[in-house]
């Protein structure tokens, strides 16, 4: 998440306090990341740094605070930020995926309840969602927008847990199969020659 | 409880060809809740709420509507019962295309042996509640699916209903309509202190419920919320 260009978009119309910027940076997201004023000051410091932009001056409100405004560097930077589509490589590794493809990977993992597990989780993270989308008012639409963006996504997340379940249990009906007519053909072949090798082979494998 | 349907086992057939569609299934709905019940096809959700309904019989167990046991009472009994106390919403909204939204809202009442005036003055009142006064008169074909669930909705509500049974209500609609079906589900039973039970195969629609329970091949698996108290600060600042 980018609070920076969350900052300059707040400075674009005029000079502010962190304290502003935390409040309006809340209100526009609906509060679905909360930053600490101190978040807000090490990345104003940042922006300042890169010429971004600039304390106002003699603006101090009497505790040392100063306003913030934002440079012409900051407007261009701005810009190409609202006009530069979100890769999904930037966005960071997807761990629940990682997580499933290690379960399936390392032997002695209920992969099936993982998938519960983490189903019930979103699902809740989902009803959660819904009941602040219910009690939302009607004009509040960018706040609806983040809010949306997360059911999305949790419904998603959903979508393919559900996908992975029905993925592996056809995968183990086959290999299932595979294992029984492997077996089969076992006997038919060892017919001649007695029960003993079959009866190993059935005893290592459990 | 409005609803508490205890070790309910379903099987269909005999024998080698048995087929097991509940085993032993434990679900309570409480006044004024509304319950999501998810699961892949075949695992048993559709058989839950056919024999919640009264409309299949369990092979063991009890259902209990509003303390009556469904498995104990006549045939004649629990059709009295379904007809006053619960209500069924389905995908393909089941509404009698030769009869008007309020002849197919009031047919339940009647059926039950109220008079025409007093089933026709409920049913106007159940249109009012799901917002369609103004299709009283409509036929179904005359009507969007939207409209035609809403009306389906009403159906399920009219008169002293105490618990609703939808079964993937939403299938049929685009999401924005199916959303509004579920906001109307919701707030009867916010609102009215009604149990609602609520089949689907769709997150986004489950997540409306305060519980969400998991079947799979006929047994409960595991269950989403009861959600904590809304966070009233967060509330606050908006």
């Amino acid at each position: 998440m980018s609070i920076k260009h969350g900052l300059l978009a707040l400075l674009r119309v005029d000079a502010k306090y962190g304290y502003q910027l935390r409040g309006e940076f809340e209100a526009a997201t609906g509060a679905t990341w909360p930053l600490n004023i101190g978040q807000v000051y090490t990345t104003l410091t940042r922006l300042e740094r890169d010429g971004l932009v600039r304390s106002a001056s003699g603006e101090g409100n009497g505790d040392g605070r100063s306003m913030y405004e934002i440079t012409d560097a900051g407007r261009t930077e701005l810009t190409s930020w609202f006009e530069t589509p979100v890769t999904r490589e930037s966005r960071p590794r997807d761990e629940l995926a990682i997580k499933l493809a290690l379960a399936l990977a390392v032997p002695g993992v209920n992969v099936t309840s993982v998938v519960q597990r983490q189903r019930v989780s979103t699902m809740q993270a989902l009803q959660e969602l819904t009941r602040l989308k219910r009690n939302s008012r009607d004009g509040d639409i960018s706040w609806l927008l983040v809010i949306e963006s997360m059911i999305f996504a949790a419904e998603a997340e959903i979508r393919w847990l559900d996908h992975c379940e029905a993925m592996l249990s056809r995968h183990r009906a086959a290999q299932s199969k595979q294992h029984d007519s492997l077996q089969q053909g076992g006997k038919q072949s060892d017919a001649g020659q007695g029960q003993a090798p079959n009866q190993t082979e059935a005893g290592a494998q459990r | 409880m409005i609803l508490d349907i205890r070790k309910l086992t379903r099987v269909h057939g005999s024998g080698e060809q048995a087929v097991h569609a509940l085993r032993g299934v434990d679900l309570a709905v409480a006044a004024g809740e509304l319950v999501a019940v998810m699961g892949p096809s075949g695992s048993g959700k559709s058989t839950l709420l056919t024999c919640a309904g009264g409309l299949d019989r369990p092979t063991s167990g009890e259902v209990l509507v509003d303390g009556n046991d469904l498995t104990t009472l006549s045939r004649n009994a629990v059709a009295a019962l379904r007809r006053r106390r619960i209500g069924y919403v389905f995908q393909d909204f089941n509404l009698i295309p030769a009869l008007t939204a309020a002849e197919n809202v009031s047919l339940p009442l009647e059926l039950d042996g109220l008079r025409a005036r007093s089933a026709r003055k409920y049913a106007e009142a159940a249109l009012v509640e799901v917002a369609i006064p103004e299709l009283a008169g409509r036929f179904p074909d005359e009507m969007s699916g939207g409209q035609r669930q809403r009306v389906a909705i009403a159906r399920a509500i009219v008169g002293e209903r105490r618990l609703l049974l939808a079964d993937e209500p939403t299938g049929a609609l685009d999401s924005d309509t199916g959303e509004a079906v579920l906001q109307l589900l919701r707030d009867r039973c916010d609102q009215h202190g009604i149990g609602g039970v609520l089949v689907t195969h769709d997150a986004r629609h489950a997540a409306w419920a305060d519980r969400v329970v998991y079947l799979r091949d006929g047994v409960l698996v595991g269950q989403s919320g009861p959600l904590p108290e809304a966070d009233v600060l967060l509330q606050e600042t908006r």
